[in-house]
């Protein structure tokens, strides 16, 4: 990491718990969640299946509401304001990777990663040309026309990556980018989404348990049991 | 977004297809059967339109249709002239009567008497012969349709075909021999029996003996006069009623479809096409839906509003039910071409695809509805989701 980097926080989590269902059914998915999430770095959050990270990103990127406690994402207490308004912060302020993808089958690559400029209002032909930039950015300038089923894995990822970050998001959120990859590739998908995506006002939160990417990680948050067990900072390698 | 929601819905050829075909097959059903079904009622008033002289049509009260032979008194004729507004008044008469042909065919005709001095109300073409040859003696004009059909006859004793009735030959109305001196064509009406025009003093020599035998007047309103309120003023002055043609018409069409249960029927047909496209289009529709749900999630997590994604699927679902719609219009306009030239009743009027495009639109919206409320329950959170 850059010496002269200036971290700031960008999220804020302060003894955060989320409990699916209710009486006996009760799941205790988050039990009490203290987490800060820098600026200008990549943040890991690993453990077993089960351990409550796709519930803690869920809470953090305002998709999911929290049961108790606190969470701030760039100041902001995003759980207390109506969905309307949630939703448009969301546009605004995070970019995702999702585990799964969810590239809109029939939509072109260029298609695909315009779809966050457009749900922001932008006109569709200057989404497709931004789209089409950050495709550039992520070595797919020649597959803009392609559909989702004409890339291979890696190149779905990248898709999904210039997505996640064509409206250059203060938070990008990624759920398992690795995956479904193969060492190399998921190696590469994570080399790009550092290079492209690291910048000083943004910061990046990775859901994962593939341990073979976790020398790119600034930092690495286990959890365990619905609980952030310790964060210790990487190798500073990069 | 309204194009992307778009290209989701043109990407998959076949889902797509299939959804158009669904909605373009419950617009034929509806619109086809709506065609038919103003096919029937336009040819309930057929006659009345061919019948083109006269404004207004004078009649008894209690006559409802065409067919309903319900007699004024003579006087009737007198006094409907006498009524400010009325130019001219010609009488008519009409009635089943029994005919046999040469060959010993029996059919039941319609026999209509004209007046004898002007022949008004006579049919607008004459195809063979003369309208005046009708002043000859015995003289009957017979429909070209009815002679190739109804009226046609054997030569003779043991021929299997038969041949057109033809001017010059001979029928017997109520066992009085007449002679045909022409063939005319008429549109095709909703009663099917032969239609027979001879004039109305040799209509009241052949037909059997009633105390009254005038049915209908016809009458002409003087230029100037308002053919509405003439028509009222000889209902107060004579007792009797009198329509213009298109409320003779209205009244014929609303008896026949009263008694005969054709709107009813029409009206199941119509009714079960609108519950098979709302199945066929709904169950696509939601399938296209339930499979986008994903797509749908991840653009709420990426900040599309619940309006927004109504939007998008309003879109998908407007565009498919209007090249459904249209394809189907096309079809039942393409059927309809074959349809008219046969015998069968046709009728694609403006309120056909006027209803059935607004059917079609309800059927769709329905069918949104329905799924639309799974894609504003979804949880953008889902997407985080295996």
């Amino acid at each position: 990491m850059n010496t002269t980097t200036r971290h700031t926080l960008a999220v804020d989590c302060r003894a955060l718990t989320k409990q699916y269902g209710q009486g006996e059914n009760a799941v205790q998915a988050l039990r009490g969640v203290d987490l800060d999430v820098r600026t200008g770095e990549m943040t890991y959050l690993v453990g077993p299946s089960g351990c409550g990270k796709t519930t803690l990103i869920s809470v953090i990127a305002g998709t999911l509401d929290r049961t108790s406690g606190s969470c701030h994402v760039f100041g902001d207490d995003v759980a207390s304001w109506g969905e309307r308004k949630r939703a448009a912060w969301r546009g605004r302020n995070v970019g995702f990777v999702f585990q799964a993808l969810n590239l809109v089958p029939t939509l072109t690559a260029a298609e695909n990663v315009a779809v966050p400029l457009m749900i922001l209002g932008e006109g569709h032909d200057a989404a497709l040309k931004r789209a089409a930039t950050m495709l550039e950015r992520v070595d797919l300038g020649a597959r803009t026309r392609s559909l989702p089923a004409q890339l291979s894995g890696g190149q779905q990822q990248r898709v999904a990556i210039a997505r996640a970050l064509v409206h250059e998001p203060r938070l990008v959120v990624c759920d398992e980018p690795t995956s479904a990859l193969d060492h190399e590739t998921g190696q590469r998908v994570m080399e790009l989404l550092r290079s492209v995506a690291s910048r000083d006002d943004r910061a990046l939160l990775v859901v994962t348990h593939d341990s073979r990417i976790f020398a790119l990680a600034d930092r690495i948050a286990h959890m365990d049991d619905g609980r952030v067990e310790r964060v210790e900072s990487a190798p500073s390698s990069h | 977004m309204i194009r992307i929601a778009l290209r989701m819905l043109l990407g998959d050829k076949l889902k797509y297809a299939g959804l158009v075909a669904g909605l373009a097959f419950a617009t034929l059903l509806i619109t086809q059967q709506g065609s038919i079904f103003a096919g029937f009622v336009l040819r309930t008033g057929a006659w009345i339109r061919d019948t083109g002289q006269a404004d207004l049509w004078v009649m008894d009260k209690q006559v409802e249709f065409t067919e309903d032979r319900k007699t004024m008194l003579d006087s009737s004729l007198l006094r409907v002239r006498g009524v400010e507004g009325v130019e001219w008044a010609v009488p008519m008469y009409k009635a089943y009567m029994p005919c046999r042909l040469s060959d010993g065919t029996r059919v039941v005709v319609r026999v209509i008497g004209l007046d004898d001095a002007t022949l008004l109300g006579a049919p607008p073409i004459i195809e063979s012969g003369a309208l005046e040859a009708l002043r000859q003696d015995r003289a009957v004009l017979i429909d070209a349709a009815d002679a190739q059909d109804e009226l046609a006859i054997r030569e003779a004793l043991g021929d299997t075909s038969k041949r057109p009735l033809q001017v010059g030959d001979r029928l017997d109305l109520n066992d009085h021999e007449m002679v045909v001196v022409g063939r005319y064509r008429r549109t095709t009406e909703f009663f099917w029996d032969p239609l027979i025009y001879t004039t109305y003093t040799r209509a009241l020599a052949i037909a059997p003996p009633e105390r009254r035998m005038l049915n209908f007047v016809l009458a002409r309103v003087k230029p100037g006069y308002d053919h509405d309120a003439v028509a009222a003023k000889i209902s107060e002055l004579s007792g009797l009623q009198a329509y213009t043609e298109a409320g003779f018409e209205a009244r014929s069409e609303e008896f026949i479809l009263r008694k005969t249960g054709i709107l009813a029927n029409f009206g199941i047909t119509i009714a079960l096409g609108f519950v098979i496209g709302v199945l066929i289009s709904g169950q696509l529709l939601y399938n296209f839906i339930l499979d986008n749900q994903r797509s749908f999630a991840a653009m709420k997590a990426m900040g599309a509003s619940n309006f927004m994604l109504l939007r998008m699927v309003a879109a998908q679902v407007l565009f498919a039910a209007f090249v459904g719609f249209g394809i189907g219009v096309g079809l039942t306009a393409l059927s309809g071409n074959f349809l008219e030239k046969s015998e069968l009743a046709f009728n694609m009027a403006w309120q056909v695809p006027v209803f059935g495009g607004i059917a079609i639109l309800i059927c769709c919206l329905f069918a949104a509805a329905l799924s639309i409320s799974r894609v504003l329950r979804l949880e953008p959170a889902v997407v985080f989701k295996g």
